[in-house]
This record gives C-alpha cells, structure tokens and sequence, in this order.
C-alpha cells in the first residue's frame, strides 16, 4: 500500500506476535500503512485489533514477550527498527515522533510539580538539544545547561499559552491532582508539541474526557497540528472523533488493515463489509440499532482466509481459504476484500 | 399519564463535607441540590450529564447506597427515604442499581453461578434447585450459555460481563432499574447488541429504567424522556425528540452541539463553549452554569433559576430560555 515519495512514515508488511501461555498471538500480521508529512490519520478498530501495539512498535517500546518477525518501519527515510537504540532513544523516541497517552491521569507522576516534569522531558528531549549532549562525566557536571534551560523555560510558556491552559505562569507549580482531566489532557498535548516533533502519536487521547471538553481538545489538537505540519497517527475505536479531525483513515481488525481512505470518501462510500457494519452499529436517529454478530476472533488461531469472514454476511467459498489482496477502488480508497460493497451481494 | 408514577423524587439533596488535613469540616460539596422528578411506570429516563454532575450520586440515592441529605423518595407511593435498612430490604428487589463496570462489582474469586446465586440467597426463600432453574432461566434471557456459569469474570469479555451483571439484578424481577452508563467502555459493535438486549429485557420482564449515561446518542436511541443535570440539578427535561429538536437550555444546547455528527457539519471547526465545569465545592452564585455560559447576562447572577415549564412536558431551569 505504501508508494514511496513524500511520505513521512511507511509501515510495510509488519508483523509482531507476543508468546503467551496459550501459544503465540499474532497481534500484528501484514500490516502496511503510510502516512505524509503533515497529516492526520485516524487508526481505527475495536478493542483488540492491534492499534496499540502498532503504535508501540513505532514508538519502539514493544513488550519483553513481544517478537518483530518480519517487515519494515520507515521513518524520514530511516528504519527504525534497525536503528542502534541509543540513536533511536537520542534523536527519534520523544524528540521526533512523540506520544500523547490515553490516560492523563496516569501518566503524570503525583509527587513532583508540572513544572518539574516538564523541564525534566525538556532536559534530554529539548529541540535544542544536541544528540549525544549530557551523557558521560562533563555531562553528569552540567546535564542541562543554564542557558538553554532559560530558552526552553520561554518555550515552555509559550507552548502553554498555546494549549489555552488557564493561568499559564501559575500552572508549572501546580501538582498533578490540582488539573481537572481535560487540563491534563492540555499537558499532555503540550509534552508532546514541546520537542518540536514531526510525528505526534495520540493513542484513544480523548476516550477518558467529557463530550464538551472532547470537543475542545480535538478541535486544539487539530489547529496545532495543522499549523505546525505535524502529522499525527490518531488511534482511536470512536468513529465520531475520527471523523472530526482525520485526513484519512485506516481500519483495522484481527491484526490487519482492512480498508485505508480519505475521510470524506470512508464516510460516504465504505467498502469492507466490516467498516460497514461497524459505521450501522453507532447509534443514529430514525434507524433500528444493529450489531455486528460474533465476536473478535483470537489472534492465536485466527480463522484461515480473510479474517473477517466467521461474521461477514458476504463471505464465500475463496474468503474461507484465501487472504484477500489490496485493491485499488477510487483514488487513494484501498480495500482488502473479495466481495467489497461495490459490487451486488454474490449469491 | 394517567396512571401514577412509579418513582417520585423531590427535592432530592446529597451532600458530602469537604475536610482539611486535620479532618474538620470545611464546607461541603453539594452532589444533588433539590433534583427532583418523577417516573412514570414502563418508561426509560435518560439522566444526562458529564462527569461530576451528580448523575451516578443520584442513582445510588435512589436505591439506598447513598442516604440523602433531604427531600423525599416516593417508590410505588411510598416514602422509603427515612427507612431503617431492615425495612428498605423489602424495597430492594424491585428497585435495584446495576453497577457501571461489571469487570470491577462482579467478585473475581466467585464463579458466575455463585454471584448469580448471592442475591436470591440474601432476597428471597428458593429452595436450591429453585433458585438454580431461575438462574438457568435468566441466564437464557440475556443470551449467555449455561456452560459461563462456572466460568471466572476475567475468563469474559466486556459485553459478556455486562449480561451477567444484568442477569444478577434481573433474578430478583425488579420493576425500576437503575443503569448507571451501561454501554460506557465498549466497542460500538458490542454496544449495538448490549443496547438491543436491554430492550429486550425491558419488554421480557415489564422493566422501568433510569437510564444514566454521558453518551447522547445512545441516550436518543434509548429513552423516552430525558434529564439534563449540571453541578447536581436538573436544568431541563423534555420528551427525546423534543429535547433533540427543540432543547431551550444553553448548556443542552452546548451538549448537542458537541456530538459528533458523521457526514455533517464538523463539531471541532464550529464548537465554541469554552472553559470547565467550576469547583464545585464553590459554586457560582445564581444559575451555576452562568461562568460559561453563552447567554449569560447580569440577572442570572442573581438566584438560582428553578426548573419552570416552558412547553408541554418540557421544563428549563433559565431565565433566558
């Protein structure tokens, strides 16, 4: 699915699987994605799917039991799963591609003042760092030189002005618990923009907040994105908020991508029989509720063929055996099906 | 209409103390301040709200968990507020509160049998094998395999926790339930089908719910009358599709305004109430949601607007509507 050129990141033919007790789980197979340089891409699927472990296998922090077996992940050019880890720790993880967490709550420590949490991201993943900087004994003497701590204590003002954080002076000595979750979510996004990344993955960021403050943050995470050029991977289950800030969208199930397109065109003419029933199962005025039967399949032995197809109404003969191929539907609408919602409903 | 309410609720209060470090009491935050309502009997009532705004507390008043700090509860006619907890076990069974998260209430060392055994131990005078036909029977209705019944709560999934945590409260044949956010954390596609059991169930048994949740659209496709709360009292109530065609309030208003409408307008490019919900140890004087307020104008700092009719079946708790 990937076309090399202008893409920021392409994720070609991946697969991860973890070992458990009860054999091994592949949580990722085949998967292919890419992404452009300032784009939103909403990563989508139901509990499960692999979203998270696809955004952790970028992020490089996979599980001790989880195994790379095969494919590539391409970041600027660069990949990054052969990277050295000292490189990819130095200059890509928090520097380049960053992370904006699901839970706010968690994801602070509750001892230690915003403030200080922030200039200790800051420290080693400041933009102005240099690679390599502060490791070694001159860099155990002065870790974080004076002057560029002053540099970055103006950005981080500034970065909270942006995040349209109530109080920005007084929020640095706050701690933790004195933030309501939609001004940690605010935080969050500020660690995240701070190192001037050009990737910011966002995993389900807004599943934890209140309609009304959803909307706030989408709309922020949007407007800084769309003015910096940073592309963000957006995984979330929640179509709505897919639809509200996603250039284009991937879904996934069982493992794999199904079906990749431009929001507009996902929204009006969905293919994979599964984005269909899972666009009929959100609640909506005027229309009987309707449910996708069965359940998600487990990834220690997945069903043969297309994995989909123990719950597609369409499924046929060559679904139970074969893997369905890509195929090319409108410009940039991508499908992994052999019955897609193109054509009638075979027999 | 003309048949009487099945619940009545007035002037509902909760409130519980705020302490400082030493453990005196500071003042108090007010949970619920004078909610009140009523429930006709067959019907579901949304009660609707983001966190913090006294939905859950509200539940948990009406079933006992809580005891309210005034006003009265009317179940089947009857005051149960000021009753001792010997007399409120014969109110129990029909009134009962299904917890948010059955992955948390179900007991993880119990089996599902055990669990759904417990409460027509502690309800009723079954005879064992009674009470094991009665299990089996309920367990058939919410669509679960008589073979789950010795299986642990972490051996389920999501939306089979759910069906047990229905099936615990359904072995009493209740006539009011509870639902505090039934569908909140589930994928949509196990959502639909929670959803479409729980009418089921509404039809099967003759069930009344009070139907709490954050989630407007599951809230249209559910109720038949909904109620908006802020910072713990009601602001509006209407019938659904009056409340989704014609909401007067400003904070209904602001509320609708935030789903997201796929295919539609998007909410991020024209959503504009800014700002949180305040302290609400020290809320703002007058009508509580004026600090962020669209409307707001200089009378509203005044008093507390009470809820007042405005159409037919629709009351709002504004000056300005």
């Amino acid at each position: 699915m990937a076309t090399p050129g202008d893409n920021l990141l392409e994720v070609e033919s991946l697969r991860v699987s973890f070992r458990t007790e009860a054999g091994t789980a592949r949580v990722l197979d085949g998967v292919n994605l890419a992404l452009r340089a300032g784009e939103i891409m909403g990563l989508v699927g139901e509990s499960g799917c692999g979203k998270t472990t696809l955004a952790n296998a970028i992020l490089g922090i996979l599980a001790a039991n989880a195994r790379h077996e095969a494919g590539r992940i391409r970041f600027a050019g660069e990949d990054l799963l052969t990277m050295p880890r000292r490189r990819m720790e130095d200059e890509v993880r928090g520097r380049r591609i960053t992370f904006i967490p699901q839970d706010p709550y968690g994801s602070f420590n509750p001892l230690f003042t915003v403030g200080a949490q922030t200039f200790e991201v800051m420290k080693w993943k400041s933009p102005l760092r240099a690679p390599g900087a502060g490791r070694g004994i001159a860099g155990f003497l002065s870790r974080y030189p004076r002057a560029r701590r002053r540099t970055d204590a103006k950005a981080i003002a500034q970065m909270l002005r942006a995040v349209q954080m109530p109080d920005p002076a007084a929020a640095t000595g706050k701690l933790p618990h004195e933030f309501s979750g939609g001004q940690r979510q605010r935080l969050m996004i500020a660690l995240a923009l701070l190192p001037q990344p050009r990737l910011v993955i966002a995993d389900e960021p807004t599943t934890a907040l209140d309609v009304t403050i959803q909307a706030q943050i989408l709309k922020l995470l949007k407007e800084l994105a769309k003015s910096g050029g940073i592309s963000v991977l957006l995984t979330t289950h929640d179509l709505g908020t897919a639809y509200e800030i996603c250039d284009r969208i991937t879904v996934m199930y069982a493992g794999q991508v199904v079906e990749t397109a431009p929001v507009d065109d996902f929204f009006r003419r969905p293919h994979h029989p599964y984005t269909v029933r899972l666009l009929d199962s959100l609640p909506r005025p005027g229309r009987a509720l309707s449910e996708i039967g069965g359940e998600v399949p487990r990834l220690i032995d997945p069903p043969a063929g297309c994995r989909f197809h123990p719950r597609c109404t369409r499924a046929t003969a060559i679904c139970r055996s074969e893997h369905p191929p890509v195929t090319q539907l409108a410009s940039g609408h991508e499908v992994r099906c052999y019955h897609p919602l193109t054509e009638a409903a075979p027999p | 209409m003309s048949q009487p309410p099945l619940l009545e609720v007035e002037a509902l209060s909760r409130r519980f103390p705020v302490r400082n470090m030493l453990g005196w009491k500071i003042g108090s935050v007010r949970a619920l301040d004078g909610v009140s309502f009523k429930v006709r009997p067959g019907e579901t009532l949304g009660i609707v709200g983001e966190s913090g705004c006294g939905k859950t507390t509200l539940g948990k008043a009406l079933v006992g968990i809580h005891r309210p700090s005034g006003g009265r509860i009317l179940f089947e006619g009857a005051d149960i507020t000021g009753r001792s907890r010997a007399q409120r076990r014969a109110v129990a069974p029909k009134l009962q509160y299904c917890y948010q998260d059955p992955g948390h209430s179900l007991d993880p060392r119990w089996t599902i049998r055990r669990s759904l055994r417990e409460p027509l131990v502690a309800h009723t005078a079954l005879s064992p094998q009674d009470r094991d036909a009665r299990i089996a029977g309920i367990l058939e209705q919410v669509g679960l395999p008589l073979t789950h019944l010795d299986l642990y709560p972490h051996e389920l999934s999501g939306g089979q926790q759910r069906r047990v945590g229905l099936a615990r409260i359904l072995t009493l044949y209740p006539r009011l339930v509870v639902l505090d956010e039934p569908t909140s954390g589930l994928d949509v596609s196990v959502q639909a089908s929670v959803l479409k059991l729980l009418r089921a169930l509404q039809g099967t048994f003759t069930l009344t719910y009070l139907f709490i949740s954050h989630d407007l659209a599951v809230v249209r496709a559910m109720c038949d009358r909904v109620a908006v709360m802020y910072m713990g009292r009601i602001v509006e109530t209407a019938p659904t599709e009056t409340l989704f065609a014609a909401a007067k309030h400003p904070y209904t208003l602001s509320l609708l305004a935030a789903i997201p409408d796929i295919g539609g307008r998007r909410v991020t490019d024209t959503f504009t109430l800014a700002g949180e919900p305040p302290d609400p140890a020290r809320p703002p004087s007058g009508c509580r949601f004026r600090t962020r307020c669209p409307r707001a104008a200089a009378v509203c700092a005044g008093s507390e607007p009470p809820l007042r009719p405005v159409a037919p079946e629709q009351s709002v708790a504004c000056v300005r509507a």
